[in-house]
């Protein structure tokens, strides 16, 4: 059975003047446990609404998200949150690091609402991503590219099933675009996760098995 | 959530130092008015003064009472000296002490009086005045004083030292000093009552005070001579204070002289005349707690607005903890607490603005009316006010907590 199943996903906004916007109209989409899946597209595709629907951040107008074998459509909101801090880990788009934190405590907040406080596991994380002496440090006292690896540890801390990531390297320059990319698809692999990784860049996503095209997935033409 | 709270505190210090200020003021002053209202109200309540009634000049009980137990207000006339024969031969009576009054030295006033004050009164049960070695209670015939604790201290006399009483219960212009020299030969050891601020000088030294002139029984105006016996009928004295024997001896007392047209007033029991004045002043307690309750609104709102300011800078930061999975009554619960934790945080520093207050209100009222504010004195409010100003903090994060529980994940997420 695929990790992820979605069938008929449709998901409108209500513009400022009142008309219904489609933004997605997905017949469907499978990933299975522990592949890797590039999605391709422009700014404001719905992408992001995409990967929110299927972290349950939103919930769709119709359709069905099968994450291994639970509806995620068919729980509240609250339940969502719940099934999201156990199973899923997020990379944002601009890493969405808290400046009052610690890279550590950055960390241990994306275990907190999950499993609970892992400091050990925590700490393991960043040491693998190389960043042992700036655990104290907080992300305005980081560089881009160790943000970047506090934000992947973040979304790895609760070992999840599954890793969401939206455009994680559109912030980095091409070396670190790579390195970044890199690690993501080996720290992934190493803790089972399945990754799910939005991008407009053709480097980052000419290194996936499978890249999906998200104007071929998503029948709403044009921008959001 | 204890992590979160504890870094949003860090991350506004300045709002929730001001509001943890304000919130300490406030409970501080619950807490004094309080006991301030609790203690002022036991002291004057004329609980246990050691008398039990008191014989003045016709006119008010509550005036008559403040000035002969509490050494306050003036005195509203004098009796002939015969009264207090009399009445010191009344079986009803234990014992009778007469004071004189209506001068001062350096605003503190003095008591002519007999030594029976010294050696058979008790102004607490078991509780007689004592005097520190090697001091000794004044010779009626000379011009010697005992003065109260309060008074050694705060003007710094000791024995042997000399002063002239000033005419007048005030030290102020009208106080003209006179002639007479008086000694000081005993301090009395502290007793916590209005009796540490007062001069006790013999009551024969009142009658034969230069400039006081004696009108006794009949009104006819009487000035002492040096070396000559005063007569009877011209000495007259402010007040009597009374020890009962109990039983009925009040009331038949009341009855007696309280119908004896315009001669006299019988302040009995001073208990009931307390009373009736705290009663009547019961409003400004009210008025006090009420300034009180009114300062606590405003370190309520001043906490609801620096929360509920900080929710828009702050939406980011709850939008990612919801993208993190925590649940809305999770971020709620979050605020919440922040909230309840600064009022905590005011409640315990209002402790010391408690003391503060205490302590500032205790020199004032010992200094101006000899009663003693005990600061350590342990009372309800000190449990509850603290209580109280955690769940106001709570209340008042109610509002916030609702604005961050409605945030809009995908929105904020995405900078909207």
């Amino acid at each position: 059975m695929p990790l992820l199943q979605i069938t008929d996903l449709e998901k409108s906004y209500r513009s400022p003047d009142g008309e219904l916007q489609p933004v997605l109209n997905i017949p469907a989409f499978t990933l299975d446990e522990c592949e890797q899946v590039g999605i391709e597209g422009t700014s404001g595709s719905g992408k992001t609404t995409f990967l929110n629907v299927i972290a349950g951040i939103l919930r769709p107008d119709s359709g069905r998200v099968l994450f291994d074998g639970t509806d995620l459509t068919a729980l509240s909101e609250g339940q969502r949150d719940a099934f999201r801090a156990k199973r899923m880990g997020y990379v944002f788009q601009t890493f969405q690091l808290l400046e009052g934190y610690t890279a550590l405590e950055n960390v241990l907040l994306g275990m907190l609402f999950g499993p609970g406080r892992d400091r050990e596991h925590a700490e393991h994380l960043l040491i693998e991503l190389g960043l042992a002496d700036r655990m104290r440090h907080r992300p305005s006292q980081l560089s881009i590219g160790q943000q970047q690896r506090v934000a992947l540890a973040r979304a790895l801390a609760n070992r999840p099933q599954l890793v969401l990531a939206d455009e994680p390297t559109g912030n980095l320059d091409a070396h670190h675009a790579g390195e970044a990319l890199t690690l993501v698809r080996k720290l992934c692999r190493e803790y089972g996760a399945a990754l799910l990784l939005v991008s407009h860049d053709q480097d980052v996503l000419g290194q996936f098995e499978r890249v999906v095209r998200f104007s071929d997935l998503n029948q709403v033409g044009g921008a959001v | 959530m204890g992590m979160i709270v504890r870094h949003s505190l860090g991350r506004h210090k300045l709002s929730t130092t001001v509001t943890v200020i304000s919130a300490a003021m406030a409970s501080g002053l619950v807490m004094a008015v309080f006991s301030l209202s609790l203690q002022t109200t036991a002291a004057f309540g004329g609980g246990d003064v050691g008398f039990d009634a008191v014989l003045g000049a016709r006119g008010s009980q509550v005036q008559l009472v403040l000035n002969t137990v509490y050494h306050l207000d003036t005195s509203p006339g004098n009796i002939p000296w015969s009264m207090d024969q009399e009445i010191k031969n009344d079986a009803r009576v234990k014992l009778a002490v007469p004071y004189a009054v209506g001068d001062n030295y350096q605003g503190y006033r003095i008591v002519g009086t007999t030594t029976e004050i010294f050696t058979d009164f008790e102004y607490r049960e078991g509780q007689g005045f004592e005097i520190e070695s090697p001091g000794l209670v004044f010779d009626p015939a000379r011009r010697e004083a005992v003065i109260g604790s309060t008074v050694a201290h705060e003007l710094d006399l000791r024995l042997g030292d000399s002063f002239h009483p000033a005419h007048g219960i005030q030290d102020d212009s009208l106080s003209e000093d006179h002639d007479e020299e008086y000694r000081i030969i005993g301090v009395l050891r502290p007793t916590n009552s209005p009796s540490d601020r007062v001069i006790w000088i013999p009551i024969e030294g009142v009658f034969r005070m230069g400039g006081h002139k004696l009108r006794g029984v009949e009104g006819v105006e009487y000035e002492a001579h040096a070396d000559e016996e005063i007569p009877d009928e011209h000495k007259e004295v402010s007040a009597v204070m009374l020890k009962l024997s109990g039983g009925q001896a009040g009331f038949s007392l009341s009855m007696e002289y309280n119908a004896r047209g315009k001669d006299a007033t019988l302040a009995w029991p001073i208990a009931m005349v307390m009373v009736s004045l705290t009663n009547k002043l019961g409003w400004v307690s009210r008025v006090l707690e009420l300034v009180a309750y009114l300062v606590v609104t405003v370190a309520a709102g001043s906490l609801l607005a620096s929360l509920y300011n900080t929710m828009n800078e702050r939406r980011r930061e709850f939008a990612i903890l919801r993208a993190l999975g925590a649940r809305k009554g999770t971020v709620f619960g979050v605020i919440v607490l922040e909230a309840s934790t600064i009022a905590f945080m005011g409640s315990a520093l209002g402790y010391a603005v408690y003391y503060a207050i205490l302590g500032t209100a205790a020199v004032i009222v010992r200094e101006r009316t000899g009663v003693v504010v005990d600061l350590s004195l342990v009372h309800p409010s000190l449990y509850w006010t603290p209580a109280a100003m955690v769940g106001v903090g709570a209340v008042a994060g109610l509002l916030p907590a609702f604005k961050a529980y409605a945030t809009d994940v995908a929105g904020s997420l995405a900078g909207g």
